[in-house]
């Protein structure tokens, strides 16, 4: 009995997408987004500044530390 | 810091970059949140009544549910994307405080959602009644779960509380969990989205039976879905004033210059009136002396009510904020600005002295930065009147959503009054008003959004952060063009959105 559940389990999937009607269309448009997002977006318009600039935490810590603290000796 | 250092052409971007993610995902937010609901109402009424027409019927609306979601989902992973490249400083500072919520949102309420979803599209005819109305009901709870999470998130950046800043690296770290959980900002801003998208996934429905009803088509599963929507938008309608009220409430107390701004308040008073209706002064400019409005209708003692819960409140206007009320005992930000470049020379004194390894200049620094590091964002602001946001905007904003709100209470009473009366086929004009009703709940859920971030503007975290200092320093044509690439691809999937839509509600329940 125990063993036949993730055969059943597996079967409940497979029957499900495959009776899909529109279904089908919308995980499409799922994939295509998804593709474009992660593979173009992310990879090539949306790189993680402090993660692709700087290998530490410290070293992040210090850039961002740098940004809000740079000029305050000419105002204050 | 100088302006001059902080390119704001690229704030500017990178903030209507973030603007028009934020509203195109907020397109389906609210769909899900109350369809989902509604879809589970539908099916306990197929399971108490064993009514085939109320399965056809959950079936119809589960499927316009799938598509909504199909097309919603992941779109706001892109403003994770956006965070990490625009926003960088931000990010890099409020990470130990957002990790927490968004994890457990993605482990609980993710895979609850990602579980019981596949039993509720594919089970039908696997799964017994009750495991299918369960899993049904599951995926209601785990979607506005999600939704818990990330207005958690959001709540503490409106009013930061559990946390203590470190200023070695430059991160707000979580002192206390619940308290950032429980906030009142937090459960207000939780409430009232949540109940507010209810009502516009009631009016999803309500728009689409109108149709039916006014095309003669799908009649009884029409009125059916009808008078459930009606009840259930009726119920969240009245508990989203409810909880709007709550919200204004605590405004008034963690954000006043927000409420200050919706209230089109420029001088504070004790027991001061609310504008019912009214229309600004364009010219009207902070300590000018002109009336702030051209036309108003107010209600005596209003907003002291509102704000306050009593008659005679003081109720400090956007004048006081600025320029301070020592009466009313609120420092004026110029005062704040002062204690905010301390912070702020503090801050970088901690860093120098680490540098050069003297460990008491260093403890010096850090009880000096301890003093004044509630002011810390106000040592970014150029002048006191930059904490002023867009009051037109925020006004106006509000005052439509409120004028809509009242009016879907009444659009809802009489839905079930003319339901009950059994002739609401007849009235044309009634379901016209319907078919537009979703629309118009969606502007409402919109300028909601608009009137809690707009209406925080400038800080990105109250108090702490001003939006400029988030940003990353990186040129402006990057930003202009992932902006334009959005639009392209959110127009697309819209439009893809509208045609599968459509489709199948030409085809109505017969094609599920």
């Amino acid at each position: 009995m125990l063993v036949d559940y993730p055969m059943r389990l597996f079967k409940f999937y497979r029957d499900g997408f495959r009776g899909m009607t529109v279904g089908k269309t919308l995980w499409k448009i799922i994939i295509i987004k998804l593709i474009i997002m992660f593979a173009v977006l992310k990879f090539f318009f949306f790189p993680n500044y402090l993660n692709t600039n700087f290998s530490t935490d410290q070293q992040r810590a210090d850039h961002v530390i740098e940004q809000l603290t740079r000029s305050t000796g000419n105002n204050y | 810091m100088k302006m001059g250092e902080i390119d704001l052409t690229m704030v500017n971007w990178a903030r209507a970059q973030f603007i028009l993610t934020v509203m195109y995902h907020w397109i389906f937010v609210p769909i899900t949140l109350g369809l989902s609901f509604l879809c589970a109402f539908f099916e306990s009424m197929y399971v108490r009544t064993g009514d085939d027409e109320w399965k056809k019927l959950t079936k119809f609306w589960m499927t316009l549910f799938g598509i909504n979601f199909a097309i919603g989902v992941a779109t706001g992973i892109i403003l994770e994307f956006q965070f990490g490249t625009n926003w960088s400083n931000y990010s890099w500072m409020v990470g130990d405080i957002f990790g927490a919520p968004l994890a457990i949102e993605g482990i609980f309420a993710f895979f609850l959602e990602a579980t019981f979803f596949a039993v509720m599209f594919f089970g039908w005819e696997r799964t017994s009644k009750r495991f299918h109305l369960f899993s049904t009901w599951m995926v209601a709870i785990g979607s506005n779960l999600s939704a818990l999470w990330i207005l958690v998130a959001n709540g503490w950046m409106q009013y930061p509380v559990g946390m203590a800043f470190n200023p070695e690296s430059a991160r707000f770290e979580m002192q206390n969990f619940w308290e950032v959980l429980f906030s009142p900002v937090a459960i207000a801003k939780f409430t009232h989205t949540t109940s507010s998208s209810f009502v516009v996934g009631s009016f999803f429905v309500i728009s689409i039976s109108s149709y039916y009803l006014l095309k003669g088509r799908h009649v009884n599963m029409a009125k059916r879905s009808i008078i459930v929507a009606s009840v259930f938008g009726l119920i969240s309608s009245l508990f989203t004033a409810f909880t709007g009220d709550e919200s204004a409430f605590a405004n008034a107390h963690y954000q006043p210059m927000k409420l200050a701004a919706y209230e089109g308040l420029y001088e504070g008073e004790r027991g001061a009136d609310i504008v019912a209706l009214g229309i600004l002064n364009s010219g009207k400019r902070l300590g000018d002396g002109q009336e702030p409005f051209a036309f108003e209708v107010s209600i005596p003692k209003g907003l002291s009510i509102m704000a306050k819960r009593e008659l005679n409140a003081f109720v400090p206007g956007i004048k006081d904020l600025v320029y301070g009320n020592e009466a009313e005992g609120i420092m004026s930000v110029a005062e704040k600005m002062e204690k905010g470049k301390a912070a702020v020379a503090d801050f970088a004194a901690i860093q120098e002295a680490g540098k050069s390894g003297d460990e008491q200049a260093k403890a010096a620094a850090l009880e000096r930065f301890k003093v004044n590091q509630d002011y810390l964002g106000f040592g970014y602001l150029d002048t006191p009147e930059e904490i002023v946001p867009p009051v037109a905007t925020v006004y106006y904003s509000f005052h439509i959503m409120v004028y809509l709100g009242s009016f879907f209470i009444l659009l809802f009473m009489l839905y079930l009054y003319f339901s009950y009366k059994d002739t609401l086929e007849d009235k044309i004009w009634l379901l016209a008003l319907g078919f537009c009703s979703f629309f118009l709940a969606l502007t409402a859920s919109e300028l909601g959004w608009v009137v809690a971030e707009v209406g925080r503007q400038p800080w990105a975290i109250q108090d702490l952060m001003p939006v400029k200092m988030a940003t990353t320093n990186i040129g402006v044509g990057h930003v202009q063009t992932t902006f334009f690439m959005f639009f392209v691809l959110f127009g697309a999937l819209l439009i893809a959105e509208i045609k599968i839509m459509l489709k199948q509600i030409k085809i109505g329940p017969e094609g599920v």
